[in-house]
């Protein structure tokens, strides 16, 4: 190949133009694809150029310098095919995280719907529930229009996205109505064949004077090399009030890229939460447009992370109209050799005045190996403005540790609680009480079973 | 009769600089015992070290709990035995509510005594009337440990905890310490309210003020890392009459120097 011959290429021959291995399949190539509507067969060969001449992100790309997708580059990953039979019984489902939320729980395996698992209940005045094939064939026109944009986010991935994505979730609300219990999807990503990948296109669309919570799920059956590369897209109308959380448990093989992008419109509330757990490598890409008169985003998050893992925060907070509030939160865990990632980019467009972003990242490592980095970046192009930052990376308080103990807690339980109460933080920002006590028992449990949290001070 | 608290010879130093320099002292049951000196001489190196706080090393001589090596016991099997350190610097920790805290550690020495854990409802009914003993509002049970105190409420609520805990020995590090008169009285009050014939306590201050309140039955003076000078409850008043320097004489270490300046 001529590309080996010149330097770069030759750090990572595979990366350059990933479509050069074989087994990457061309979407006309898939049967049903090829049936399908042409305008989503041409955006699919578009997103697959599109991957094909960005190539995968390497550490040289500024975005990616700590967050190494090497591994991913040296093979190719066909999209996962649906599964033949039965994965699971249903009453398995009760095991996983958040299952005990009401509401409708719309389940996919390695990216392909499952009617046997779901529970999805008919909605009233027109409000939409559904995989996105269900509504590609209920709703073309409505389809079209929304997956037919260009993105807020556009890069390798995203357009990898595009290229294979097989379905996912959507919700549609009509101006002025709400979805009381939260929607949730949950991704069982089963490895039954190694070196697949699962990617799930996701449309949640309010209108005006609505109200809805949203649930992203994704764990693991197996213990395979996986790939889940998703994109949700939201889109927040006039004074909406959205909550969104994204739980992300996978495997320790596996890889993880989660892309999403939130339109807001003026005097919307989003509450964004990112849960990460699992994976051996996730990157969470998030931007947030902020682009009506006075809306408010919380943007929440913990990682938490053992072993060799790495999960990577990359958000992009873009203040497009003037008094918006933006609130991001994030702290990291870290033990073992793990790493955290957390970039946080604020954009403040000319005309958003009085602005008020404030963004923090904490990370406290549980080990002397743990690693973390976080850059805030800061683009204000507006005078009239409030916009802070501020990162720390640190130990468990070895003064903390002995208080608790000097009481009679024994040194475990005491890092637990303090390890906890840094989570807690996090935790307690989760409006929706079901989901804010289960994440709480999900990540007190988790902590109790990691042994890495009984090294150290 | 076997005493509560039994030190002998007791060195004790941080990174190789030595801070305790032979400390001899028994509190049998039922005694107050205070310890005073300047700053710096060594007493809450002293407390530290009964209580377990990592980073400093015993290299000579033992302390003996009820007859047990209570340098031997981690720091929770002490408190567990009965030990209480009310802390000079009480610890913020934000996140761990006040009522989770001290149910936890409550209920980890009731489980260590083989006595039953008290459920929520039980706890609230114990804590209760013991928080009014300190005045202090309930409402502190709802936040987080120590945070947002002020520095009287810290004090108090180290107090309110030995009430909860009830220990055998009681070390308290300049409880008295950015109290005013009336908190004085209160932390005073609660801690003479503990008093019993099977228990112990030490005292350590750096102001003769808390003894009018807390009277012991025996003072001894630190410094430079030993116990100078041991008298009864009239030695305080001396000391806050004449000043260190008139009994000390020791003049090596930095207390001592400060306190002749
Ligand atoms: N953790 C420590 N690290 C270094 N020096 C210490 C430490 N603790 C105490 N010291 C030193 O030991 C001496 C006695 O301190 P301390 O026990 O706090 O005295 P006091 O409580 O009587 O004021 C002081 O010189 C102090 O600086
Ligand atoms: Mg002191």
């Amino acid at each position: 190949m001529m590309a080996a011959m010149e330097p770069r290429a030759a750090r990572s021959p595979a990366v350059a133009t990933p479509l050069d291995q074989p087994g990457w399949p061309r979407p006309a190539e898939v049967r049903e694809w090829a049936a399908g509507p042409a305008w989503l067969l041409a955006k699919r060969q578009a997103g697959l150029a599109r991957f094909q001449e960005l190539g995968w992100p390497t550490l040289e790309h500024e975005d990616w310098r700590f967050t190494n997708l090497a591994p991913l580059a040296e093979q190719p990953w066909p999209p996962a095919p649906a599964p033949t039979e039965a994965v699971l019984p249903a009453e398995r489902l009760a095991d996983f995280a958040l299952a005990q939320l009401p509401g409708d729980r719309l389940v996919f395996v390695d990216g392909h719907f499952s009617r046997r698992l779901s529970r999805v209940r008919p909605q009233p005045h027109s409000v939409r529930v559904s995989s996105l094939a269900q509504a590609l064939a209920e709703a073309p026109a409505w389809s079209e229009r929304w997956l037919g944009r260009e993105g807020a986010l556009v890069n390798a991935l995203t357009a990898l996205n595009e290229a294979y994505f097989t379905d996912g979730l959507v919700v549609s609300v009509p101006k002025g109505r709400a979805i009381e219990e939260p929607v949730q999807l949950l991704h069982l990503s089963t490895g039954g064949q190694a070196r697949r990948a699962s990617h799930l296109r996701n449309l949640i669309v309010t209108e005006a004077d609505t109200r809805l919570t949203v649930v992203e799920n994704y764990v693991s059956l197996g213990a395979a090399a996986t790939l889940t590369n998703t994109v949700t897209t939201v889109v927040g109308g006039a004074n909406s009030v959205v909550e969104h959380l994204r739980f992300q448990d996978e495997s320790a093989h596996a890889f993880h890229l989660g892309a999403v992008e939130a339109e807001l419109g003026r005097g919307a509330s989003f509450v964004s939460h990112s849960f990460a757990l699992g994976a051996r490598l996730s990157r969470q890409n998030l931007r947030v447009i902020l682009g009506g008169e006075g809306l408010e985003a919380v943007l929440n998050g913990l990682y938490l992370t053992g072993g060799e893992r790495l999960a990577d925060h990359h958000m992009i907070v873009d203040h497009a109209a003037p008094r918006c509030v933006s609130h991001e939160y994030f702290n990291g865990i870290l033990a073992g050799r793990s790493k955290g990632v957390f970039h946080g980019r604020i954009l403040v467009r000319p005309g958003a005045q009085k602005t008020d972003a404030k963004q923090t990242n904490k990370n406290m490592l549980l080990s002397d190996e743990a690693t973390a980095n976080t850059k805030p970046q800061l683009e204000i192009y507006a005078d009239d403005v409030k916009c802070t930052h501020g990162a720390t990376i640190g130990q468990l308080q070895p003064e903390a540790v002995f208080y608790l103990r000097a009481r009679g807690l024994p040194r475990e339980t005491a890092r637990r609680m303090l390890i906890h109460a840094f989570a807690g933080e996090i935790i307690e920002r989760i409006r929706s009480t079901a989901m804010r006590e289960e994440l709480d028992r999900v990540v007190w449990d988790r902590l109790e079973q990691d042994e890495q949290v009984h090294v150290g001070p | 009769m076997q005493p509560i608290l039994k030190i002998q010879n007791l060195h004790a130093g941080v990174d190789g600089k030595a801070i305790l320099r032979g400390v001899d002292l028994t509190l049998q049951p039922g005694e107050v015992h205070a310890v005073m000196g300047p700053n710096g001489s060594g007493k809450s190196t002293l407390a530290a070290v009964l209580a377990g706080r990592e980073g400093y090393d015993v290299t000579d001589g033992q302390a003996h709990y009820l007859g047990q090596d209570l340098l031997a016991l981690e720091p929770e099997d002490r408190a567990k035995a009965g030990v209480f350190l009310a802390f000079q610097y009480p610890v913020e920790i934000p996140g761990v509510n006040s009522t989770y805290f001290l149910k936890a550690a409550l209920n980890e020495q009731r489980k260590h005594r083989g006595e039953a854990v008290l459920d929520a409802i039980e706890f609230l009914q114990f804590v209760r009337e013991k928080i009014r003993l300190l005045d202090l509002n309930e409402d502190l049970l709802k936040r987080p440990v120590n945070v947002g105190f002020s520095g009287g409420e810290k004090k108090r609520n180290e107090i309110f905890q030995m009430a909860v805990l009830e220990p055998r020995l009681a070390v308290l590090d300049e409880t008295d310490s950015g109290l005013d008169i009336d908190a004085l009285r209160i932390v005073a009050h609660g801690v003479n309210q503990l008093k019993r014939p099977d228990r112990a306590q030490l005292v350590i201050t750096h102001y003769q003020r808390l003894l009018d309140y807390i009277v012991p039955d025996y003072v001894h003076v630190l410094c430079g890392g030993r116990i100078v000078k041991s008298g009864g409850k009239e030695l305080a008043l001396e000391l806050e009459e004449k000043g260190y320097d008139w009994i000390l004489g020791c003049n090596t270490c930095a207390g001592c120097e400060s306190v002749a300046a």
